[in-house]
């Protein structure tokens, strides 16, 4: 296949592709006087309208996605997009509405922030949610700088958080923005959090704990109750990275394990699409102690309808404007009532089962580090082909390509070296599992046979394995006009 | 393999004294660990640094790794060659590689250094 | 409705593959205390016609569609060509992940190539990230960056400012320590130069200025970024509406060290809040401190041309406390959908859309102020918005317009009781004279 040019290099004077109406009102001969204005802009396109559409459907057949196929990216949840959600959040009372627009004139709107608040509350066991954050971490930094506002109410905001060796990055990461020192806590040999370390580790200088549940190894953390209790036990408060959410839904609920503030992911749990990178929504629920920290505005029932509140003196503030990604929230709120409660059950039910489908195939094959009973989510890593052929987990993941497969995870968790992280989720279907069973099965008998094969993988893909080193050492990071001759 | 002349740290840094100056850098091990090195962050020249305080940080394209201090000093002069070629720490680290010359402040911080032969089988003694 | 793709057949076979009687046996390492162990309480679940029958009654609920609006303050009614939806809604760019495997995310790496590209040009600076959450978190983002940069404890922040824009920095530098200083505005309706100069210092890391600002009113961004550059303080430019760019001259070419902003304006719906589309550039030098995911070109072993998101040691998932910010996801398909509207519009169309919306916004302010009672508050020059001040209390006056089909403006009195004359009235090209003149014609008539 050739490759698609980038749209600078077909752009040339006199192409159009989109028109006005005439000015029907008079042209103001100063309007520019007094101003600094733009001249052209050299290379910015013109092009016609046919060259834009094959343009871009030529580079969307260069994506692999959910409707092509599986993703066993685990920790992702990488479900199927439903496509009414899409056709509900096009209609034009919730994307048409201006997020200024008088309270009584966007009474659907406020409707749909409020179930969801509502609905998330009864899945996750807490008390209130707010849908302000635009992305998981974004919910992450919103529930640190919850989690320091109840502190300092307290009397002391603290300056420790205790963080998981089996961690996300952007746990460190959101608890650093909020201006906390990060500790990092051992798993133990079943790589769940060791409970002694834990109780080391847990003084008062300790504001919080940071834990996903299941952890990335899709492991749960049944003694959750107990480190909860040792976290609370010295005046601070759990926090969990609900990332992997898609193992309890129905089953058990964090607000019930102890946990005092979570994160949602939209984008993975609730079937909201990834777009290649976004738009997600990371909703933050609480125990009711932190509301009064709540991002501003609330929404809160008004006589028979809907309205926003602002007057909250000790809220946080905002972290973006307006209220979140709204039509993000109306897409996980059609989702939700398109399950219904035996539908949410479902999801938690499916996923687990298809994840030990997959683990089960695969024990013996590739080496699985830790024992534990898997839930949504099994973790391989590549020491059985690493050990004896020299393959490592990325070229098992190039190869993957060329059996029409994504890669699954394989940057974390870093307690895993060469981890294969794979999630199934429960859209999938048996016979797809099957295929990605099988290339791994294939993959795993061509490390012992053609090494040199996985290595130089991928090879049916639209380009091969690119040159990150180049594009790191040198950057070009935007199309330049070549200088003339 | 390892130079008898230098001196070592856990981190995996290497110290090479010549009269009044130090020259420090990362060890071939570390280079391995890294991948393909494709930016070294340099201390101005004049910082004052402390035993394991970080110099700088070096990237590769997946991990970045901060660059302790193996002994007290001020930095005199920091690898020019660096920031056009950092390819130059993974060819060849312990030579042409080096990241920075200081003067040392304190000549027991040497002694606490490793020698060849312990660095070597503290590597040994490493998991991958 | 159910989206699981198990026969009963399948279910069995992997049930007894697992060694389990049923999916409960799975389920095991959960302890007993801490089980729901009933159905949780929802909302009975829905077919397909149901679900849609259901939401088109909520959405009905909504009746500002009803209403001629005038409403802006960050969030602007644009046209949006018919191919930005029919584009970005295949399933190739709605669907897939984040690029990180790029051997199969190619379409979705060129196209952050280009709209990093776009921004570059719009903007005028050397480089652009791949999107931020809004152009609130964006300007947070670039007060951060710029404190990183120089390491100065002081920001200052135009008054004139977007107050959620404010509102978000103020959330962002609490727990870092950085203080916080305002500059007022004058009666021109920009940043007062003078008090700006009197406040720099050596202990000031930058100055954050918007433009248009909050009231529409364009800055004078070249002489600010002067007074900064003397004192070695960073200039960032917040451009809230994406399209001024499209006229005004680009921020980086007036001094600009950082330019962010809100890319709403092209081609994403006002969707009540979100999702949008945050936008940042800055020069060269900065590179290694700009927050958000960056896509760069490269060639594959065969030498293909090919894109990678590179430079990911800023990033939280390798630098993870000392990372460059803690965001993850970017706003790919919205930057998708910008893309594809400043490819479509091009040079010509996307100057002819701007200059509309001057034009438009010049007959409306005339014809505002020719009623009596009625002034412009400020006398700079604006792009799409301006205020007018009116007799008594602005929000009353909105409530007037609105009992007659209009929603006029945004009161000020709502953000700075010191503001509550005001109205904020946007125009843009999708207003026409009749709309203007019935607008003109209803705010004659409630002020009577």
């Amino acid at each position: 296949m050739n490759r698609e040019p980038l749209i600078f290099e077909i752009s040339d004077a006199g192409k159009r592709a989109f028109g006005f109406p005439a000015l029907d009102v008079p042209e103001a001969k100063d309007l520019l006087d007094g101003l600094a204005v733009r001249e052209d802009i050299p290379g910015f396109p013109q092009v016609a309208e046919v060259e834009v559409v094959r343009h871009f459907t030529r580079l969307s057949q260069q994506n692999y996605c959910v409707d092509i196929g599986f993703y066993p990216l685990g920790s992702c949840t990488m479900k199927y997009n439903p496509k009414v959600n899409e056709k509900i959040a096009g209609m034009a009372g919730f994307a048409n509405a201006h997020p200024f627009a008088p309270a009584d004139t966007v009474q659907g709107c406020l409707e749909v922030i409020h179930r969801v608040e509502k609905a998330l509350c009864e899945i996750a066991g807490m008390d209130a949610f707010t849908l302000q954050p635009s992305a998981g971490a974004q919910g992450e930094l919103v529930g640190m700088m919850l989690i320091h506002a109840c502190l300092e109410a307290r009397g002391n905001p603290r300056k420790i958080v205790l963080i998981p060796d089996s961690a996300h990055g952007t746990n460190p990461s959101s608890a650093h923005v909020c201006g906390y020192k990060v500790r990092e806590i051992k798993s133990n040999e079943s790589g769940r959090v060791d409970l002694a370390d834990l109780a080391k580790a847990m003084t008062e200088d300790v504001a919080a704990l940071m834990v996903t549940n299941p952890n990335t190894l899709g492991v749960f953390e049944s003694d959750i109750c107990d480190v909860a209790g040792i976290v609370h036990a010295k005046g601070g408060l759990l926090y969990m990275d609900g990332a992997n959410m898609n193992a309890l839904t129905g089953i058990v609920r964090p607000g019930d394990m102890g946990v005092d503030v979570l994160h949602i992911n939209l984008h993975k749990t609730f079937s909201t699409p990834h777009g290649g990178g976004g738009p997600g929504s990371g909703p933050v629920g609480i125990v009711r102690e932190l509301e009064p920290f709540l991002p501003v505005p609330l929404i809160v029932r008004r006589g028979e309808g809907f309205g926003l509140e602002y007057g909250r003196p000790r809220s946080i503030g905002r972290v973006r404007s307006f209220y979140g990604n709204f039509l993000v929230a109306v897409k996980a709120l059609a989702y939700i009532q398109a399950l219904g409660p035996e539908g949410v059950r479902e999801i938690a039910e499916i996923s687990v089962l298809n994840a030990n489908y997959i683990r089960k195939s695969l024990e013996g094959i590739y080496h699985l580090k830790y024992d534990a009973p898997s839930m949504h989510e099994c973790v391989f890593s590549d020491k059985i082909q690493k050990d004896a052929h020299g393959v490592s987990n990325l070229d098992i993941a190039k190869r993957l390509i060329d059996y029409g497969v994504h890669p699954p995870t394989m940057s974390f968790p870093l307690i895993v070296h060469g981890a294969l992280m794979i999630e199934p989720t429960e859209t999938e279907s048996k016979r797809d599992l099957d295929i990605f069973i099988e290339a791994m099965k294939a993959i795993a008998r061509e490390a012992a046979e053609n090494p040199a094969v996985l290595k130089s993988a991928p090879h049916h893909s639209v380009v091969r394995r690119l040159d990150e080193t180049a594009a790191a050492r040198n950057p070009v990071v935007k199309w330049e006009k070549p200088s003339a001759r | 393999m390892y130079s008898r002349n230098f001196g070592y740290t856990k981190d995996h840094e290497w110290v090479a004294v010549a009269g009044e100056i130090a020259t420090i850098g990362i060890t071939d091990f570390a280079q391995k660990q890294l991948g393909d090195v494709v930016y070294v962050e340099l201390p101005a020249v004049g910082t004052a640094l402390a035993v394991h305080q970080t110099i700088g940080t070096i990237e590769s394209v997946k991990a970045v790794s901060e660059v302790f201090s193996p002994v007290s000093g001020e930095v005199v002069e920091t690898n020019g060659e660096l920031a056009d070629a950092p390819e130059i720490v993974n060819q060849d680290p312990q030579g042409r590689g080096w990241i920075l010359k200081l003067k040392p402040a304190n000549k027991a911080d040497l002694d606490a250094l490793m020698g060849a032969s312990e660095y070597e089988r503290y590597l040994e003694g490493l998991e991958h | 409705m159910s989206y699981i793709s198990l026969s009963d057949n399948d279910k069995k076979e992997m049930l007894a593959r697992c060694g389990v009687a049923s999916v409960d046996g799975l389920f095991g390492c959960i302890p007993d205390g801490v089980r729901l162990g009933r159905e949780l309480d929802l909302p009975a679940a829905m077919t397909e016609p149901e679900l849609v029958r259901h939401f088109e009654s909520v959405a009905a609920r909504s009746t500002y569609g009803r209403y001629l609006s005038f409403l802006g303050g960050g969030v602007y009614h644009h046209v949006i060509p018919a191919i930005v939806e029919a584009l970005s809604s295949r399933g190739e760019f709605l669907t897939p992940y984040t690029p990180y495997q790029p051997e199969v995310s190619q379409g979705t790496l060129q196209v952050i190539f280009e709209y990093q590209t776009l921004i570059c040009q719009l903007t005028g600076m050397d480089i652009s990230n791949a999107s931020l959450y809004d152009g609130a978190s964006a300007a947070a983002e670039a007060v951060l960056m710029a404190q990183r940069l120089n390491n100065r404890p002081r920001v200052l922040v135009a008054r004139s400012l977007h107050p959620q824009y404010r509102e978000t920095i103020d959330t962002y530098v609490r727990n870092l320590g950085l203080a916080v200083d305002e500059v007022g505005f004058g009666d021109r309706g920009g940043l007062r130069s003078a008090e700006l100069a009197a406040k720099l210092g050596p202990d000031v890391c930058g100055v954050i200025v918007q433009s248009p600002n909050f009231f529409g009113v364009v800055e004078e961004v070249e002489k600010i970024a002067a007074l900064a550059l003397g004192h070695k303080a960073l200039t960032i430019v917040a451009v809230a509406e994406g399209l001024s760019l499209g006229i005004l001259q680009a921020p980086g070419k007036l001094g600009a060290d950082i330019v962010c902003g809100e890319g709403q304006s092209f081609g994403l719906a006002p969707a009540f809040g979100g999702p949008y589309l945050g936008f940042m550039g800055c020069g060269k030098d900065y590179l290694r401190q700009l927050p958000g995911r960056i896509a760069g070109l490269t060639k594959d072993v065969d030498g293909k041309r090919g894109f990678v998101l590179t430079l990911s040691t800023r990033e939280q998932h390798i630098r993870r406390e000392k990372a460059t910010s803690n965001i993850c996801t970017n706003q790919a398909w919205c930057a998708l959908r910008a893309t594809i509207f400043l490819e479509t519009l091009g040079q010509k169309g996307l100057r002819e859309m701007a200059l509309q919306n001057m034009h438009k916004t010049r007959y409306a302010r005339e014809r505002l102020t020719r009623i009596p009672g009625v002034k412009a508050r400020f006398s700079g020059p604006v792009f799409n918005e301006f205020v007018i001040d009116v007799p008594g209390d602005a929000a009353a006056v909105a409530d007037g317009l609105k009992a007659k089909g209009i929603l006029g403006g945004l009161a000020l009195g709502a953000f700075d009781p010191e503001w509550k004359n005001g109205l904020l009235v946007c125009v843009t090209e999708v207003q026409t004279r009749d709309t203007i003149d019935r607008l003109a014609g209803a705010l004659e008539e409630v002020l009577r």
